[in-house]
């Protein structure tokens, strides 16, 4: 089964290492990765761009109305994605826990729908 | 203290102290464990409405076991017709007559051993044994529990259900067993007891409060089953392995909650007095004439301990008792450990034969200490990329923060 792990993170965190830090930040993330690609687990990665530069979209009655900004205004924002294919959800789970964003941050993880 | 705020301290303060007794004992009684912990929350329930306007029962447990023994015929005349039904109201009936004598709670017989038997059962899924000790001895939520165990708190709740269900209909026994087939039984009910410490132990800094308390309700159980089968060694193994383990708890971590590894802790940081419990634990153990794995895993703990306190540099103890160990259950982890004591008695060369013998060995593929064990002797043997690489793996591969940070710590300082 295919699960999606979104990385939640304060961003205010990241610019306020210094960059040994955000080095060791970087390597800890490759590690991780390649570890999912050793497994041959990981389907698809990425990092996003800080929310600042997100934009929203919403269509209503035949007008779209877009929107500087997040969609949900907080301190904690998405900052990116593993998507994995695993066995069960108990695999995902320990794949989340090994996650750096999972001790930074907050990790939701949600089964992909899967067609029939 | 009102009457609601009075009957509600009493209510927690039998719930702490007698919760697993009660649930033990109306399970053992009606052959049902999600029968018993229905009636006995639908007891306190009842407790709490009452107790505000009647006052506190003199002896709570006992007035708490009569009325969820209520409770549970209720539920079997609601669940069950037949011949079936009349066995178990005819069991509880017989529980009646002995609740009634109980004038206090050390009067409730103890059958909170023959649970765990229940619980640890090999017809019970050897993956769900542990978190159904901890909810039936312990009374803890499927969410704590799933949260320890990595789990949704959904599927915990519903594996918890399965195995009660499979309690129930597959009819399993709740009793000590036989002096023959106890020694295989209790094996099972000290892995769970085990794994459960483990649970709480993978986060030593102690700042997962869940986790935290797990490590102290598998102490609780592990002392337990010592105090109840005082005779034998490999409960007091048990016992005196996890002292050993929670005692170095606080040097495991500097003042920044960066890892400290064995070798490199504050001796100071220990807590003698643990340690002293688990050392006449051991030598109890001793004495009672057959050797197992947790008495070998304690004495390993022992043998560290003693090693860092003395000074002592040769190995030979440590290696010895991996031998043994090793001969006894075969593990890949425990070669990959007895590895590392032969790197401090013949050097990292021969420790690394042994390590790319166990590669071949799939179940290491995704265990973190193997490549931080790998990384760390091909460091020794000036294997620089080499080492590198494997940090790189054991890294990625961590999912604790501190030890990330370690491994990350002694990646950086390889010569490039």
């Amino acid at each position: 089964m295919q699960y999606l792990l979104m990385l939640y993170a304060n961003e205010s965190g990241w610019s306020q290492m210094t960059p040994a830090e955000q080095e060791q930040g970087v390597a800890a993330y490759g590690a991780y990765t390649q570890a999912l690609k050793t497994a041959g687990v990981l389907v698809g990665s990425n990092r996003l761009q800080n929310s600042a530069t997100a934009t929203t979209v919403h269509v209503a009655d035949g007008k779209s109305q877009v929107l500087d900004g997040p969609y949900v205004d907080s301190k904690e924002q998405l900052a990116g994605y593993y998507l994995i294919d695993v066995p069960d959800l108990d695999a995902a789970l320990a794949w989340t826990a090994r996650c750096p964003g999972a001790s930074h941050g907050t990790i939701e993880v949600r089964p992909i729908w899967e067609h029939a | 203290m009102n009457g609601a705020a009075q009957a509600r301290s009493t209510a927690d303060a039998v719930a702490r102290r007698s919760y697993g007794k009660l649930v033990a004992f109306l399970a053992a009684a009606m052959r049902d464990v999600a029968a018993a912990e229905d009636a006995l929350s639908e007891a306190f329930a009842a407790a709490l409405a009452d107790w505000p306007l009647n006052g506190c029962p003199a002896n709570p447990e006992a007035w708490l076991l009569t009325v969820a023994r209520r409770k549970g015929i209720d539920g079997i005349r609601r669940r069950r017709s037949g011949e079936a039904a009349a066995v178990q109201l005819q069991i509880l009936a017989e529980l009646d007559a002995a609740t009634s004598t109980a004038m206090d709670d050390t009067a409730i017989p103890d059958r909170r051993l023959a649970l765990l038997f229940a619980c640890a059962h090999p017809a019970i899924d050897a993956g769900i044994r542990a978190p159904l000790m901890l909810q039936a001895v312990l009374g803890l939520d499927a969410k704590t529990i799933a949260s320890a165990f990595l789990a949704s708190p959904d599927a915990m709740g519903k594996r918890l259900g399965r195995a009660k269900q499979k309690i129930r209909q597959a009819g399993i026994r709740f009793a000590i067993p036989a002096r023959d087939e106890l020694a295989g039984r209790l094996a099972g009910v000290l892995d769970a007891i085990y794994a459960a410490f483990a649970e709480g132990w993978s986060d030593p800094g102690g700042t997962d409060v869940i986790r935290r308390d797990l490590t102290a309700e598998a102490l609780f159980l592990a002392g337990l089953v010592a105090g109840l089968l005082p005779q034998e060694p490999e409960a007091l193994g048990l016992l005196a392995c996890m002292l050993h383990a929670e005692a170095r708890r606080r040097a495991r971590r500097n003042a920044d909650g960066d890892y400290v590894p064995l070798a490199e802790q504050d001796v100071a940081l220990w807590d003698a007095a643990m340690i002293d419990e688990a050392e006449a634990l051991l030598l109890r153990a001793s004495v009672l004439g057959h050797i197992g794995r947790y008495q070998l895993e304690a004495a390993l703990q022992s043998a560290h301990v003693e090693r860092r306190r003395s000074g002592r540099t040769d190995w030979t103890p440590e290696v010895q008792i991996y031998d043994a160990l090793l001969a006894l259950s075969g593990s890949p982890v425990v070669a990959l450990n007895r590895a590392l004591a032969i790197a401090e008695l013949q050097g990292p060369h021969a420790a690394l034969e042994i390590v790319d013998s166990l590669a071949a060995d799939g179940r290491l593929v995704d265990y973190q200490p193997y490549w931080a064990a790998r990384a760390a002797l091909l460091a020794r043997t000036h294997a620089y990329p080499e080492a590198r690489a494997a940090f790189d793996i054991a890294i990625g591969l961590a999912s604790d923060p501190a030890i990330r940070r370690f491994l990350q710590g002694r990646q950086a300082i390889l010569p490039r």
